[in-house]
């Protein structure tokens, strides 16, 4: 770690308590773009330390919606127990999804992810007697948070309780992709075979991984329901995979960070474009992406750490 | 019994249909192992231009369908020289990427000029209603969807096998390091193969509105359908990919007709336990 790098870690982590602060007509937008870096940081795990394309990734985010909102729904509302509920059965889902993926080559791999994301979309479509399907999932009142802070409607509970988890994941996960076995993935990443070969239990480090990002997928999807009190079919949706890829590159891949920036810009373009028009809001991103592709492959903090390496 | 009889001749019209719009892709991925999601955005370019050029132009539906595979075609070609054959050796990740954005691109295009509702189609007469067979009701438009593409399929078929062009792609697909010490230009091949490809899909397009429906999300609606024709039906071969769109084309038509409550998930169900089972493809051929 870089001298001085730790000073402005601790100015990154404060900028949303300044928000906070001083933007408090954005609390709603703020909040959502936290749960989403969330969401973001759990596809680096696999993306860029697992070098594992995923495309349905969702699919883990909406099943953890789905598992708070439906406690909550049916009469239990402690939002942290809701929290781990959601994570568990996220994570016994990656878990099992784990080895259909680990299984496959690349091409196989993308498209079981893809599968998977499908397939539990439209499981939550067609049992419309649990899930409200079309409708989405109504009826979620969140108790107050530690039996004190009520969610209402000004979203400051919201913001800092996602800012909260957020933070707490983050630093676990910090440990996690700088402790040996992160290290042994970003070997599995560069040269599986290699990996192998030197003994390491590849497809072992995988599942783990795959597990581990679905879990904190379902953490996230939570969040969104407990703070939104509502679940819609969307956060299974194959375009909720598509753009969380897109920010996630975006960022850039591989330094946890880059979900939180790539997260952030995106989100304040899609509000602020989107709200001009939808489709031109499409054809845009559609475009960067293109762009991003071609010119700019590490993201906003590849290029940042380009220009700072130039100096 | 009649009913199961006209399942089963839907599903193998929707088959080939797909088996159609897929060839290209097959291609695709199997001569540049290039994963391309936006292979559905070229099916619709095909089907919209069927509509321009039916409503705008008053041409005859059979008469548009060369030109939305010329159209096609050109669009691939152009893409192809300028955009695609810069990613060939990238990752799998920026193939992703790029297609994804292609995809988004092109349906936003399709929604700012046509609206996002569903094309309207008008088939000529002789191509609508029923006709009776063997104690079964048959469409008549999917009767000449089949036969058009065994037609199609035999000429591709002979193409493939008995021209030099198909020796070219053959021995590339195969093998490309091979094929280029033999002195086969396998970019030029690939470019032809790519427009020749996003032809088909345009014509698959044309073909399909009556079908699939032609809205301006249909690639990434049917995105799934084309990734696993060629996924299940691996790569380099005709015949693989015929028999996982049959397969696939009967039975979604099955499922949905079946199980209507179950809809979409027999298809994705399937589509996990096939990529389990045969995770090289029907007729196995992976590099």
């Amino acid at each position: 770690m870089k001298p001085g790098s730790r000073a402005v870690e601790i100015v990154f982590w404060l900028l949303p308590l300044a928000a906070f602060f001083l933007l408090p007509g954005y609390l709603v937008l703020g909040s959502q773009i936290l749960i989403v870096s969330l969401f973001a940081m759990s596809l680096d795990l696999l993306l860029g330390y697992a070098g594992i394309v995923s495309l349905g990734h969702a699919a883990f985010f909406g099943l953890g919606a789905y598992t708070a909102g439906l406690l909550a729904a049916h009469g239990w509302g402690e939002p942290l127990t809701g929290l781990v509920a959601a994570a568990a059965s996220a994570a016994i889902f990656g878990f099992v999804v784990s080895f259909l993926v680990v299984r496959g080559e690349d091409l196989a791999r993308l498209m079981v992810t893809l599968g998977v994301g499908l397939l539990m979309f439209e499981a939550a479509n067609r049992a419309a007697f649990i899930t409200g399907g079309v409708d989405g999932l109504s009826g979620v009142t969140m108790w107050k948070l530690f039996g004190v802070f009520p969610f209402d409607l000004s979203g400051r509970t919201a913001f800092l309780y996602a800012y909260a988890v957020l933070l707490a994941a983050f630093l676990l996960l910090r440990r996690v992709v700088n402790s040996p076995f992160g290290l042994s993935l970003r070997g599995v990443r560069e040269n599986r075979r290699r990996m192998a070969a030197i003994g390491s239990p590849v497809n072992r480090r995988l599942v783990a991984i795959f597990t581990l990002g679905a879990g904190v997928a379902g953490i996230a999807g939570a969040l969104l329901a407990q703070t939104t009190q509502f679940v819609g079919l969307d956060t299974l949706g194959f375009e909720r995979s598509a753009d969380l890829l897109i920010m996630l590159v975006l960022g850039g891949t591989g330094r946890l960070y880059g979900a939180v920036v790539g997260t952030l810009v995106f989100m304040v373009a899609q509000d602020y474009l989107s709200g001009i028009n939808p489709v031109y809001w499409q054809f845009w991103l559609g475009m960067l992406l293109v762009l991003f592709v071609f010119f700019a492959r590490g993201g906003i903090l590849g290029a940042a750490e380009a220009l700072w390496k130039r100096r | 019994m009649g009913q199961a009889i006209g399942v089963l001749f839907d599903g193998i019209a929707y088959g080939s249909l797909l088996f159609l719009v897929s060839l290209g892709l097959s291609v695709t991925m199997g001569l540049m192992n290039f994963v391309n999601l936006a292979h559905g955005a070229f099916a619709m370019a095909g089907g919209f231009t069927c509509v321009l050029a039916m409503t705008r132009l008053g041409i005859p539906f059979l008469a548009t369908l060369p030109l939305a595979f010329i159209v096609t075609a050109a669009i691939g070609a152009v893409l192809e020289r300028f955009l695609y054959r810069r990613l060939y050796n990238a990752g799998e990740l920026d193939q992703v990427l790029f297609s994804i954005g292609l995809t988004f691109m092109s349906i936003a295009t399709a929604t700012y000029f046509f609206g996002s509702s569903q094309q309207p189609m008008h088939l000529p007469d002789f191509l609508r209603g029923q006709f009776h067979f063997l104690g079964g009701d048959f469409g008549v438009y999917r009767a000449f969807l089949i036969e058009t593409v065994i037609v199609l399929t035999a000429v591709l078929g002979f193409l493939l096998t008995h021209t030099r062009f198909g020796s070219q792609v053959r021995a590339s697909v195969d093998d490309a390091t091979a094929a280029r010490g033999l002195g086969i230009d396998v970019d030029r091949v690939f470019s032809v193969a790519f427009a020749l490809g996003s032809g088909l899909a345009g014509l698959g397009g044309g073909l399909g509105i009556e079908v699939l429906g032609l809205d301006s999300t249909f690639p990434l609606k049917y995105m799934v359908y084309f990734l696993l024709v060629v996924v299940v039906g691996g790569v380099g071969t005709i015949k693989g990919p015929i028999a996982a769109a049959l397969l696939l084309g009967v039975l979604d038509v099955a499922g949905k007709y079946y199980v209507p409550q179950v809809g979409a998930f027999v298809i994705y169900a399937a589509m996990i336990v096939l990529l389990m089972l045969f995770p090289a493809g029907l007729f196995g051929k992976r590099r």
